[in-house]
Formats: structure tokens, C-alpha cells, sequence
């Protein structure tokens, strides 16, 4: 039988070529390409001095994702693009189609710190699909504990929300900030609170206002506090040390099958070495890169095109083939050198001199 | 080498130097004003481009062939020029983004990308007009230069010249695949019967767009529109055609030997580039319509600066070209035009040397001064 749509699709093609027919919706919208999927800024709202809220259109092609998930963000500076990940605060399927990321403006995030202070209304991002196992499962557990510190709170705040939506479980929130005010969604986690007595909010401050700064917050002295800690099914995201902790508590209780982690930093592993070159065979380029130089950022910087997503070694998004030479993994110190091996680049580092099948 | 002799190898290195500034001067300066620009221009290119063939599609008016086949052909050859050749070239590589990027892009034209850029980008960028290793010296058939040894064939170039003119994308697209290498086995053979059918398949993508879909789709004014993108394309051929010879063979420019250019210093390099290129002088539209090739000089030192940038660097390396005592070949459209075609037409014949070709030497915009 003759298949209409691809005979149109392949007259489309033949009329638009050598580009696609997309390409000329991309230009008249980029919100109408399926294939560079994009979305509009629709707001952007402090949440707190250094926090902004970012809610955007997606544009067609949107599959949209699972509370607790983080999507790939490109932002032009200057004429440059950059890609970032960030959790979706949202809830999935908002009724207006909407989708919001949380930022923190982190001193030295070039990308960041735009997004948060110089992002405007109207302009256009770069998108990428959902990802990451940070979730809830298809069938809810009876008792959730969720533990953040700082702009953590950000992919827990998509599942509340979510969770907010139907019937609320029984949640036990222990999240932990410099003071009240720089609790992020503090407003609305303590309206929540209030809403739901199912959900218990336990705020710790390192820095209260007028008070003596307490210490971080630790799994061992939230057990006291959350005394049926170990009977509930637990999230964990915030800073390196939080994550640390966590997972050190819950394996040595050995019911780490309990406990879901995401990091917004790698755990990094420093090493000397020289580093080496970075042939990039397929376009031709080459550069040198320093040992704690990710090949990403160092094919980034020579110009080649790189598939790029979480920079911290968790999506996937950036697997590159190597064709030769050896690297090291940032985060284990293991070293690689199979040609063929598909590696890396946002954690991995030349050891020595290094071709890359880009 | 076959340059200026009044200038010292210190002098040719504080060339070098100085150039070295503008550049890096351009490239801490690229943001938002330059993306904003190549991203206008590929915008208005694909307006007038699917404009032109709209209109097309009501030519039984004669005013609407005319009007639609003017938007098509000027669509064409800003996709060719201002923005396929210098996107390939990399010009916009620093913006990241992989839709207008040298690694990702294809155009409208017959010779595939890759081998393009293989051919223009490197051997003629690297090595411009060095007899034997440019094999833009004349595309492998033409005799566009004394110091080219004469050959019975040449007498008819001025034919065959216009002949490429016309079917330029083809003769590109075979250029590149460099069968007379492969025919003296410089080249593999199995390597160039692949390049052979991509750009095969690349003339026949096109030749299917613009002489068979188009003109099917237009229904009953299918022999306007076939005559209206065969015009188009043809229009294209010839403004390529014209613009290219008037970068590298009027009056002014120099070639060079494979000797001369041994063991050449970074400075060297851009004084060859500026010895063996020339500029075209005239209006903002013409500069648009050429891609900026208009601006060769400055292309040729700097091909991997956004084209946007040559007009407000031609000032600067003319000024320098002052300071040095060196030749800034310029002309306007027509005047450098009909000194190519007298160059070709002069060289189809045999002889003579340099002395008695009757071209004028390079000459200096201001001669040097007694230092």
C-alpha cells in the first residue's frame, strides 16, 4: 500500500533540500522544530536573592518527563551557546503546558548567574528531553522521607508538587538552608505543610539570623528526628558532603536499595598528569588539555561540536567514541584506552595523548 | 619569495604581527550583534528563497516568473555565498551551535561539503597561488597566469571559460574530485570514483528539487518554473563565476613558486595572502551579494573571521599595506571583470614572459617610503 505520509514527507524533503523542511518552521518559530527542540521564557521569578525561577513554553516535540527529572538547557551568551542541566521544579503535566526550572546563581557560574540575573521573558532556549532516575517509582511506597540542602530541594519540589496534586503519602521533608529566607520555596513548602498532615517539614538552619550557626545537617542526627527513618523509602540531593554522608549511613545499615542520590556536582577524584592532545578525528580539529580539563569543555573551547548534557557524569548524553590514546575518569581515577570505547568526555580527562571519534 | 623586495624579514614579521592584532582584536570582540547577523541573513535567505518560489508558481503573469525567479536567484546566491561559503569555512563555529556550524552544514550547491572544504579551505587556502599546489591557479584547465606553462588547448579558453561560467556548481563539483589526479595516480582511484558519486548524487538532489518537484508541483506553469529555476541557478553560476576570478587573477596579484614558499614564516604567509589576492570595491549590497568575497584580501588573512567583520577590517589592513609600501589591489566590479577576461583572453595564447604581458605590476598604493 502506498504510504502517503512518507511520499510527503519525501517530496517535503526533496522541496526543502538540502535542508529539511524543519529547518524552515525552526526559522519562522524555533518553538514549531521537532527536531532542535526549544522552548519560550514565559516568566522568570526570584525565589530567593540568588535563586530565579524559570518558566518556559516548550515548544513541539516535548515529551515531557517524570517529577524529579532534569533537562538540558541552552542559553545563547553573547552569540554563544551554552548548555546546562537543571531539575524541573514543575510538576509534570501542568494544565497549561508549562514547564519551570529552578536555578541557583552560583558565583562562578557564567551560565548560571545569566539564567538567573539576565534571562528575560520572550527570549528562546535550548531544550533537551527529561531524564534521570531521580524519581518516584510507579507505585508509591506508604512512607517517603526526602532530604535536601540548598537548591536540592528543586527536584524533590517537582514531586511534591506532584504528589500535592492527588493524595499525599506519608512525607517526612528534613531540608536544610543558611536561614528561613533562603529556603528556597520556603512559602510554599510551609503552606504545603500546613495543608497536609501527611507531610512533615523539618527545616534545619546553619545560619540563623541572630543565633548561634549550627552545624550541617547529618543522617545521624536527622535518625532522631525522623525516628522511622530506616522504614522509609528515601531521596537525598544537595551538596557533595550531604550526598556523602548519606550514602555511607544507608549502606552501612545495609538498605541502600532504599535510598535515591543526585548530585548537581561530581565527586571528583584531583591527580596530577600533563594531560596531553585531543585529536578530534572526523572534524579535523586538535588541541591540548590539562589533566583536569574534561575533553567536553576542551572540545568545546577548540570549537567542535560536542554532544554535551549533565557535565557531571550522569546522563549519558555525552558519549563519544575513542578512537585512540588513553583517559582518565574524573570521578574514579580508572583509566581507559580500548579503542572503540564509548567514553565520557564531561568526566574524562586526557591521560596522555587522546583521538576522539568526533 | 616573489614579493616586494624593499621589506627587511623584520619588517615582514612586524606585518605579521600587527595582523596578528587585528585578529585577535576581532575575536575577543564576536558576540551577540555578529550571531544576531548571520542568523538575519540565513532568515531572509529561506524567506526569499521559499518567497521566490511561491511567487514562481503563479508565472503564467509574466511580472510574477520575473519577480520569482530575481528572488530565487538572489536566495541562491546568498546561501552559496555569504552564508554556505563562509559557514564551511568555520566563520561561525564559535557561536556552538550545531546548526550553523562548518561540521554540520551542507548548501545548495553541487560540490559536496566535505570535499569543499578539503579543497578550498586547505589547498587553496594554504597554499594560494603557489603554482602547482594552488589548484585554483586557473581550476586545472585555464591559463590564468604567465609563469603556467602554455598548452595548445588554452587557445580555446576564453570559450571554455564561459562555458564554466554558466554550469559553474558542476565544474566545481568535478573539480573537487580531482579525477586529472587520479588519471597522472596521484590520487587513488577508488577513492575518487566515491567523491565522484557523492557529488553525483548531490547534482542530482538538486536537479530533482528545482527541474522535476518544483516544476510539478507548479502544475500548469510547469515550463515557467523549470525555465525560472534553471535562470536562477544560472544566475547564480555566472555571479560566482565572476566574483571568484576577480579574487585571485587581475592585474596586481602575484603567484608564487613551490620554492619561494619553503620554510615561510607566519608573516610571509599573510604577505602571500595579500600579494595574491584582490578586492572588489562598490556598495554594502555588493559586499552581502559576494558573500564579502569582495573583501579577498581580508578573507585570505583572516578566513575564519565572521565575513561581517572584513569591511571594517579593509581600512585597517589597507593602512597597513600604506605603511609598508605594499600593494592593496582593489577595482571596482566591471573594471576587475573585464581585466580577468583580458588576462584570459591574452594567456590563450602562447608566451610571452612576465616582462612583455603588458599587465602593469603590482602596483603600490603609496610607494614606499625611503626608510
Amino acid at each position: 500500500m502506498l504510504d502517503i505520509r512518507a511520499l510527503f514527507g519525501s517530496v517535503a524533503g526533496s522541496m526543502t533540500s538540502p535542508l529539511r523542511p524543519d529547518d524552515y518552521w525552526a526559522t519562522i518559530n524555533p518553538l514549531w522544530s521537532r527536531r532542535r527542540l526549544s522552548g519560550r521564557v514565559e516568566a522568570v521569578f526570584p525565589e530567593t536573592p540568588d535563586t530565579s525561577t524559570v518558566v518556559l513554553r516548550p515548544g513541539l516535540g516535548w515529551r515531557g518527563g517524570l517529577a524529579g527529572q532534569h533537562v538540558s538547557v541552552g542559553v545563547s551568551i553573547e552569540g554563544v551557546w551554552h548548555r546546562r542541566t537543571f531539575s524541573l521544579s514543575s510538576p509534570p503535566g501542568r494544565p497549561d503546558g508549562f514547564v519551570a526550572i529552578t536555578v541557583k546563581a552560583r558565583p562562578d557560574g557564567f551560565v548560571s548567574r545569566h539564567i538567573v540575573h539576565a534571562l528575560r521573558p520572550g527570549q528562546t532556549v535550548r531544550l533537551g528531553h527529561p531524564s534521570g532516575r531521580f524519581v518516584l517509582p510507579d507505585e508509591l511506597p506508604d512512607r517517603l522521607l526526602f532530604v535536601t540542602a540548598g537548591s536540592g530541594i528543586t527536584p524533590v519540589m517537582s514531586m511534591l508538587r506532584h504528589l500535592a496534586e492527588g493524595r499525599m503519602p506519608d512525607v517526612f521533608l528534613a531540608h536544610s538552608a543558611r536561614n528561613a529566607s533562603e529556603v528556597v520555596f520556603g512559602e510554599e513548602l510551609r503552606r504545603m505543610a500546613a495543608r497536609f498532615p501527611t507531610l512533615r517539614l523539618y527545616e534545619h538552619h546553619t545560619r540563623p539570623a541572630g543565633v548561634r550557626p549550627a552545624g550541617r545537617l547529618t543522617i545521624a542526627a536527622l535518625s532522631a528526628i525522623c525516628t522511622d527513618l530506616p522504614e522509609r523509602m528515601a531521596w537525598v540531593c544537595g551538596p557533595p558532603g550531604l550526598v556523602d554522608d548519606a550514602e555511607s549511613y544507608w549502606r552501612q545499615c545495609s538498605f541502600s536499595e532504599r535510598l535515591i542520590t543526585e548530585r548537581f556536582q561530581p565527586a571528583i577524584r584531583p591527580d596530577g598528569g600533563p594531560g596531553g592532545r585531543v585529536r578530534f578525528v572526523r572534524s579535523g580539529r586538535e588541541t591540548t588539555a590539562g589533566a583536569g580539563t574534561p575533553l567536553l569543555a576542551a572540545g568545546e573551547d577548540a570549537g567542535v561540536i560536542m554532544p554535551s548534557g549533565c557535565r557531571m557524569g550522569i546522563c549519558h548524553s555525552c558519549l563519544v567514541r575513542l578512537s585512540g590514546g588513553r583517559v582518565r575518569d574524573l570521578r574514579t581515577g580508572d583509566e581507559h584506552d580500548t579503542p572503540g570505547d564509548l567514553i565520557q568526555t564531561c568526566v574524562s580527562v586526557p591521560a596522555g595523548d587522546v583521538d576522539i571519534d568526533l | 619569495m616573489a614579493a616586494p623586495t624593499h621589506l627587511s624579514e623584520s619588517d615582514i614579521e612586524e606585518l605579521g604581527r600587527e595582523l596578528d592584532r587585528l585578529r585577535a582584536e576581532v575575536l575577543a570582540s564576536r558576540g551577540e550583534d555578529d550571531a544576531r547577523y548571520i542568523r538575519r541573513v540565513i532568515t531572509a535567505q529561506r524567506g526569499l528563497e521559499a518567497g521566490g518560489r511561491a511567487v514562481m508558481f503563479a508565472s503564467l503573469l509574466p511580472p510574477a516568473w520575473l519577480a520569482g525567479t530575481a528572488m530565487l536567484a538572489v536566495a541562491k546566491i546568498l546561501e552559496n555565498m555569504e552564508i554556505g561559503h563562509n559557514v564551511l569555512h568555520g566563520q561561525w563555529d564559535w557561536m556552538r551551535d550545531p546548526d550553523i556550524h562548518s561540521t554540520t552544514w551542507e548548501w545548495d550547491f553541487s560540490p559536496p561539503a566535505a570535499q569543499w572544504k578539503y579543497s578550498h579551505n586547505y589547498l587553496h587556502h594554504t597554499y594560494t597561488n603557489v603554482l602547482g599546489r594552488d589548484r585554483d591557479l586557473g581550476y586545472s584547465m585555464l591559463r590564468v597566469t604567465p609563469e603556467q606553462p602554455w598548452h595548445p588547448v588554452h587557445l580555446a579558453q576564453p570559450l571554455y571559460n564561459l562555458a564554466l561560467a554558466v554550469v559553474f556548481e558542476w565544474g566545481i563539483a568535478l573539480y573537487d574530485v580531482q579525477i586529472e589526479r587520479a588519471w597522472r595516480r596521484e590520487k587513488d582511484l577508488d577513492e575518487t570514483l566515491n567523491h565522484l558519486g557523492s557529488a553525483l548524487k548531490m547534482v542530482a538532489r538538486q536537479a530533482r528539487k528545482d527541474y522535476v518537484v518544483f516544476p510539478l508541483l507548479a502544475g500548469p506553469a510547469f515550463l515557467p518554473v523549470l525555465l525560472g529555476n534553471l535562470t536562477a541557478n544560472v544566475a547564480r553560476n555566472i555571479w560566482a563565476h565572476t566574483v571568484i576570478f576577480c579574487g585571485h587573477f587581475p592585474d596586481g596579484t602575484t603567484t608564487f613558486t613551490e620554492e619561494e614558499i619553503e620554510g615561510e614564516s607566519r608573516g610571509e604567509w599573510y604577505l602571500r595572502q595579500l600579494l595574491g589576492s584582490a578586492n572588489i570595491s562598490g556598495p554594502a549590497t555588493l559586499h552581502l551579494l559576494s558573500g564579502n568575497l569582495s573583501h579577498q584580501i581580508e578573507h585570505h588573512l583572516f578566513p575564519d573571521l565572521p565575513s561581517n567583520r572584513y569591511a571594517q577590517l579593509a581600512p585597517r589592513v589597507r593602512a597597513l599595506c600604506e605603511r609598508f609600501g605594499l600593494p592593496y589591489t582593489t577595482g571596482s566590479l566591471p573594471r576587475q571583470t573585464a581585466n580577468v577576461w583580458r588576462r584570459i583572453l591574452r594567456l590563450a595564447l602562447p608566451g610571452p614572459t612576465r616582462s612583455g604581458t603588458g599587465e602593469t605590476s603590482a602596483e603600490p598604493v603609496v610607494r614606499a617610503r625611503a626608510a
